[in-house]
């Protein structure tokens, strides 16, 4: 079997994917930890174009982006199937993958912003939550039915590391009480073995995003 | 085996809009025959808003009642659901992956990229142009990569959904220089890019569907006009 790398940040929710979609399927691999702020050599060679982790080696042929990787991690791997077998649900799950991949940015703008900025943050965020929960999840147990696919996957962010940008911004989003069914999600999403014990270290998060919360908000003030 | 009755297609779509061509050109090449839809987009139908809920956007698929939306998704649900026509992603998976890298690069890195000219003046619209033409070189040396070896190749007829997508972007860049003064698939900056982009435009599938020419240019001066003048208010 060739050999698979995977370089990878672990403060990265992309980074995260593909190391649960590689465990869930039962795929050995080496990890690779870069600095994303000290870029290598090995990383500019496996991503030219757009030097960024999370970037799988699998045979020394490299692939970058991750919702690109989840999807040739599904194809080279069968086993243990993350999406579904027919066009048109496949088809729903590419939808929310990509739906949560370009509101990622609007759901944290919480996170680099302020005041009155960040109260306006706080009600888009709060919109395409709801479209999630209402039009994604509905009452579903996983995004893909019954069991964890990849929809859950490209979501996970929501369920460990939205919690630490809310701290760190100091503002609540994702409460219970507005998200009924997304906070349901959430526990049985952390509840998956191999989620639950690849997981990044809260403190360690905490204590990373603090620092890019203050070094952002000092960068925007300076630009102002 | 399904009879020839139960594949309903039916394309909501927008005659101008280049997600929208992207869906007519992989339903042609495969020779899947639908139904078009034209949406006003002024007005949008009841209809569009039942079928798209989250984005009430065109294109949208509807195939035997069953709504698909984004055009990329609707790209690879066609593949997947009509084999027997040429397919529009490579069998190999790392081949895939390439495909949807550039894929991917094309939608997010030139296509926004170039609207932002389309949208923008002065200065600003300099700054965009100066990112497509990087962006455009980026691609140049991509394809030297993708064109060897066996992963690429353009045989005149048929089309993946790299080639759908680069197609729907330049395909009318005839227009765009005329609107937009800026010659971007330039033979010289970028002889891979324009000929491949030339080769396209002479597939046949891509020929039937491409509105006329002065279509072209007026829709895409109203785009530009209505957008200067609502970042002018």
């Amino acid at each position: 079997m060739a050999e698979v790398k995977l370089i990878g940040f672990w403060a990265s929710p992309f980074s995260d994917r593909v190391i649960w979609a590689l465990k869930l399927k039962g795929v050995n691999y080496e990890y690779v930890e870069e600095d994303p702020y000290n870029k290598t050599q090995l990383l500019l060679q496996h991503n030219p174009v757009h030097k960024k982790v999370p970037v799988l080696i699998h045979g020394g042929k490299s692939i970058p982006e991750s919702s690109i990787i989840l999807e040739y991690i599904e194809e080279t791997w069968p086993q243990n199937p993350l999406l579904p077998q027919d066009a048109y649900h496949r088809a729903m799950a590419r939808f929310w993958i990509k739906f949560g991949e370009e509101k990622m940015a609007t759901i944290c703008s919480v996170f680099k912003t302020a005041g009155a900025e960040q109260e306006k943050a706080i009600e888009e965020a709060t919109e395409q939550l709801k479209i999630i929960e209402e039009k994604g999840l509905g009452d579903k147990k996983f995004f893909g039915g019954g069991g964890i696919g990849l929809i859950d996957i490209a979501f996970g962010w929501l369920a460990y590391l939205y919690e630490v940008v809310e701290e760190v911004s100091a503002v609540k989003v994702l409460d219970a009480g507005t998200f009924p069914r997304l906070h349901a999600w959430i526990q049985n999403f952390k509840e998956v073995p191999v989620i639950k014990e690849s997981l990044p270290n809260h403190q360690k998060l905490l204590e990373h995003l603090k620092r890019r919360r203050e070094i952002h908000l000092a960068l925007s003030n300076c630009l102002d | 085996m399904k009879m020839a009755k139960e594949n309903n297609v039916k394309l909501h779509g927008m005659w101008a809009s280049p997600y929208v061509k992207r869906v007519e050109i992989a339903l042609k090449i495969k020779g899947i025959p639908y139904e078009f839809v034209e949406e006003d987009l002024v007005n949008k139908s009841q209809l569009l808003l039942q079928y798209n809920p989250v984005h009430k956007k065109v294109p949208v698929l509807i195939h035997n009642g069953k709504p698909i939306c984004e055009s990329l998704v609707i790209l690879e649900y066609i593949d997947e659901t009509w084999k027997n026509g040429p397919p529009l992603l490579p069998q190999d998976p790392y081949k895939r992956a390439k495909v949807r890298f550039w894929t991917s690069f094309v939608e997010k890195e030139l296509f926004e990229n170039l609207l932002l000219v389309a949208r923008s003046e002065g200065e600003a619209q300099e700054k965009a142009i100066k990112v497509v033409f990087e962006k455009l070189q980026l691609l140049e040396e991509g394809l030297k990569d993708l064109f060897q070896g066996e992963t690429y190749h353009i045989d005149g007829e048929t089309m993946g959904i790299l080639d759908i997508v680069l197609c729907s972007l330049f395909g009318a860049h005839e227009a765009q220089e005329e609107v937009l003064g800026v010659k971007f698939i330039d033979p010289e900056k970028f002889p891979l890019v324009c000929s491949w982009v030339t080769a396209l435009t002479e597939v046949t599938a891509v020929k039937e569907l491409r509105p006329p020419h002065e279509k072209l240019v007026a829709v895409l001066q109203f785009i530009r006009q209505r957008a200067l003048q609502a970042s002018a208010a």
